[in-house]
């Protein structure tokens, strides 16, 4: 079975927990050239923490946003750089990396760090909570989307 | 049981939701309307606002009625565990706050939770301490017991 092919089977079996949407699932190795913001993203994870698994989701459409933003996104990092840290200090060092993305069009940022034992323990990506509405007026959502465009 | 609105002394800035939540009562009301303050007596009196409560949240909304399901899923965690007196801070009232809290923590998304003055994360980090015990025993160094405790005697 090709790896992507059998990538895709894994993130079906474990996430019969986590309502998402399968259209959105991209494999890591074949970033979406329409969402530049997803593609970068992925980059520069990868290239900051050579991680063992990579998950970037786009989780715009499930935010009061216009259909095709990248405002939203969730991330799953696994990467043996992130043993022995505290969580606060796995997801400082995801922020830093992605520090230019989230001050222009990334407006939430849901981060999971791992190190590969623990991954290799439970092997599931978390799931989102419900949109309440707050992006919707938001005028600093309002100027990430507009820094989208430009 | 004092004024459920409580303002700062330096700064003209509104004061917190300081959230009781009873199960008849629900939250009680929202923070007064906001006043302009000079960033750096921001950046002064957030130094302040994290550790006049042990608990302190930044969200979006009040807990009554978060705006944002990151924000809501705080308020529910805390909830969860008891945790009926904190100040909650609704960042959507106050741009200058939202901004300033970012920088004063050095992290760029609400919500953001603050244990007897320390930062301590956002929405995933709690939901991770809830999920692997470590928040029971986080919020025991602050002296609250966490009523999820009692829910598993009980069910001894």
């Amino acid at each position: 079975m090709l790896p992507s092919v059998s990538r895709c089977t894994r993130h079906i079996t474990v996430s019969l927990s986590v309502t998402r949407s399968l259209a959105h699932f991209r494999p890591h190795m074949d970033p979406d050239p329409n969402r530049p913001m997803e593609r970068t993203i992925r980059t520069k994870l990868t290239d900051k923490f050579k991680p063992d698994h990579l998950e970037v989701h786009n989780e715009s459409y499930m935010h009061a946003v216009p259909p095709g933003s990248e405002t939203h996104f969730r991330v799953l990092v696994v990467s043996s750089q992130f043993a022995g840290l505290p969580l606060i200090q796995r997801h400082r060092l995801v922020n830093e990396v992605l520090k230019e993305e989230l001050s222009s069009c990334v407006h939430a940022l849901a981060i999971q760090a791992k190190a590969p034992e623990q991954w290799a323990m439970d092997p599931t990506l978390g799931k989102s909570p419900p949109c309440m509405g707050g992006s919707k007026g938001d005028p600093t959502v309002e100027e990430k989307l507009k820094a989208g465009r430009d | 049981m004092n004024s459920l609105i409580r303002s700062t002394v330096r700064c003209l800035r509104s004061g917190p939701t300081v959230c009781l939540l009873r199960p008849a009562d629900g939250l009680v009301r929202a923070a007064s309307a906001r006043f302009l303050c000079a960033a750096t007596d921001l950046q002064k009196d957030l130094g302040e606002m994290v550790k006049k409560d042990k608990v302190v949240v930044f969200i979006k909304g009040t807990p009554g009625q978060p705006m944002c399901g990151f924000s809501n899923a705080v308020v529910q965690i805390l909830r969860m565990h008891g945790v009926d007196h904190y100040a909650s801070y609704n960042v959507l009232e106050d741009q200058e706050l939202r901004e300033g809290v970012k920088v004063f923590s050095n992290w760029p998304t609400i919500p953001q939770v603050y244990f007897n003055g320390e930062f301590v994360g956002g929405c995933d980090i709690l939901l991770q301490m809830h999920q692997n015990g470590d928040l029971v025993e986080e919020l025991k160094k602050l002296g609250i017991h966490s009523a999820l405790l009692d829910a598993e005697k009980e069910s001894k």
